[in-house]
């Protein structure tokens, strides 16, 4: 009694995080690495994709990439490529799908999943079943990325 | 085109971890350190093997150059108090059945090693002493005293070179152990490798990446102003990585230490070393 209580509730705190219209990530579908369409048909909020990029608990890209558009942050990585100039190398679409999953199309990366929720071992118990990011801050982040544009 | 920017991000990477390590030499007390030799054998992906005082910064690789320096040997001279004091059932100290800590020498440079078909660890060592012949209780893997006793023991061996047999019975731990060193977990999905031999030398972050070797431990970290242990350093790394970490003192991380162990053959045993 208690447990189908719990049950319910632990229900109705998924129902109230998953918006309408977004697509779940086993449902997101790549072709060549890229993913076409938007996983919330929400636009992305270029700001708040900045701040995604940068907070340690979210995307954390700084942890890897250089990007000359976030100064203030001190302590940039190096294991990635840099992000100057990305939007110029890549398409919206190629961007979506590097960002909700790489290994699609950089095989073997060590670049994390954002946007999978299954396909990985012995998660925290705190982070399994869970993406990295939302799928609207994929969207944020890949919005963002649109602006790194140097020609 | 995409294979193109690869090949130039590749490029990019390599040259960066030319320069990577740093160049300075380690001598400890006078007495010279090897930070830096040709990779063991068995090691298919890299040419050279470095200890991870090369990646410190030059204020962190100060402090372990000597001893009074050294901000480790509080609890050095703290395991020297445990090693008189009794304790347990059989009314003994350590004291007791060793003449002196220094005829260990030699022996923090060849563990883990099988004995009777059990891979042990120096902790396993100390605590089945404990247990066996104080009728002590056993102490906890990474608690203040066991590190401090490891950090003790360990120092006699100082600049002796890593040898830890992996052939013969201890075979099947180090292939477990190497299994466990490829394998991706966590939700950001990563292995060991991808962060310690794919990409040392270069930042994540805030953090320099070395290769991960294990010829310091345990390692004073500024960080937590304390002694840590080989399994807690590999348990930070996992919980990095969002991974639910092996139980310290469990048969993966025994099997891990042995195989990072042999990843560090030849490399000078620094315990206790300093770190941030
Ligand atoms: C642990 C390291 C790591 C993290 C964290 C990381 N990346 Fe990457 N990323 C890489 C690497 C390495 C590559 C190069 C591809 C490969 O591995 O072959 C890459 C490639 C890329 C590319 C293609 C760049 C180009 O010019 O070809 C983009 C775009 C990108 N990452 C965006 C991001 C974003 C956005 C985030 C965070 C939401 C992120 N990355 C987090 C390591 C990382
Ligand atoms: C996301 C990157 C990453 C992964 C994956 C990772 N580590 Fe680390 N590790 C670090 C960083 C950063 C440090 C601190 C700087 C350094 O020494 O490299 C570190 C330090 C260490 C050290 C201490 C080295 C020294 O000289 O003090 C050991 C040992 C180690 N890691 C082992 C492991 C093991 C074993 C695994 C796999 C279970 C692992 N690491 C996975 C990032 C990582």
């Amino acid at each position: 009694m208690r447990n189908a209580l719990k049950l319910g509730f632990a229900m109705m705190l998924c129902a109230s995080t998953a918006t309408a219209g977004e697509l779940k990530p086993m449902d997101v579908s790549f072709t060549d690495g890229a993913v076409e369409t938007s996983l919330t048909g929400v636009a992305g909020d270029p700001a708040t994709g900045r701040a995604v990029f940068a907070n340690r608990k979210e995307g954390n890209c700084l942890a890897c990439h250089t990007n000359s558009e976030i100064p203030e942050e001190g302590f940039h990585g190096e294991v990635g490529p840099p992000m100057d100039g990305v939007a110029d190398r890549w398409t919206e679409a190629e961007l979506r799908g590097i960002v909700s999953n790489s290994k699609n199309m950089f095989e073997g990366t060590i670049m994390p999943a954002f946007y999978i929720d299954s396909g990985y071992e012995r998660p925290l118990d705190d982070f399994a079943g869970q993406s990295i990011l939302t799928a609207q801050q994929v969207e944020d982040v890949v919005a963002y990325l649109m602006t790194l544009k140097e020609q | 085109m995409r294979a193109t920017l690869w090949i130039t991000a590749a490029a990019i990477g390599l040259a960066g971890a030319a320069t990577a390590q740093d160049s300075n030499s380690l001598s400890i007390d006078g007495e010279a350190m090897i930070t830096e030799v040709a990779a063991p054998d068995h090691l298919e992906n890299i040419d050279t093997i470095y200890s991870g005082w090369r990646f410190r910064s030059p204020e962190t690789q100060a402090l372990e150059v000597d001893d009074f320096d050294n901000p480790a040997f509080v609890f050095v001279e703290q395991a020297e108090d445990l090693w008189e004091q009794v304790d347990g059932s059989a009314e003994k100290s350590c004291a007791s059945c060793h003449e002196s800590v220094e005829e260990f020498a030699g022996l923090r440079a060849q563990l883990p090693r099988v004995e009777n078909g059990e891979l042990v660890t120096l902790e396993d060592l100390i605590n089945r002493s404990r247990v066996e012949h104080m009728g002590a209780e056993p102490w906890k893997w990474s608690g203040g005293q066991m590190t401090a006793m490891t950090a003790l023991i360990g120092v006699q061996s100082r600049g002796m070179p890593v040898e830890v047999a992996i052939d013969g019975d201890a075979a099947p731990f180090w292939e477990k152990g190497k299994d466990l060193y490829y394998t991706r977990v966590g939700q950001l999905d990563m292995a060991c490798s991808n962060c310690h031999e794919d990409n040392y030398g270069v930042m994540i972050r805030a953090d320099h990446l070395s290769q991960g070797q294990v010829n310091g431990f345990p390692t004073y970290r500024l960080k937590n102003a304390k002694l840590n242990s080989i399994h807690g350093r590999f348990k930070g790394c996992m919980k990095n990585i969002r991974a639910t970490p092996f139980k310290e003192g469990g048969d993966e991380f025994k099997a891990l230490e042995l195989y990072i162990a042999s990843r560090g053959q030849g490399l000078s045993v620094e315990t206790p070393s300093v770190r941030n």
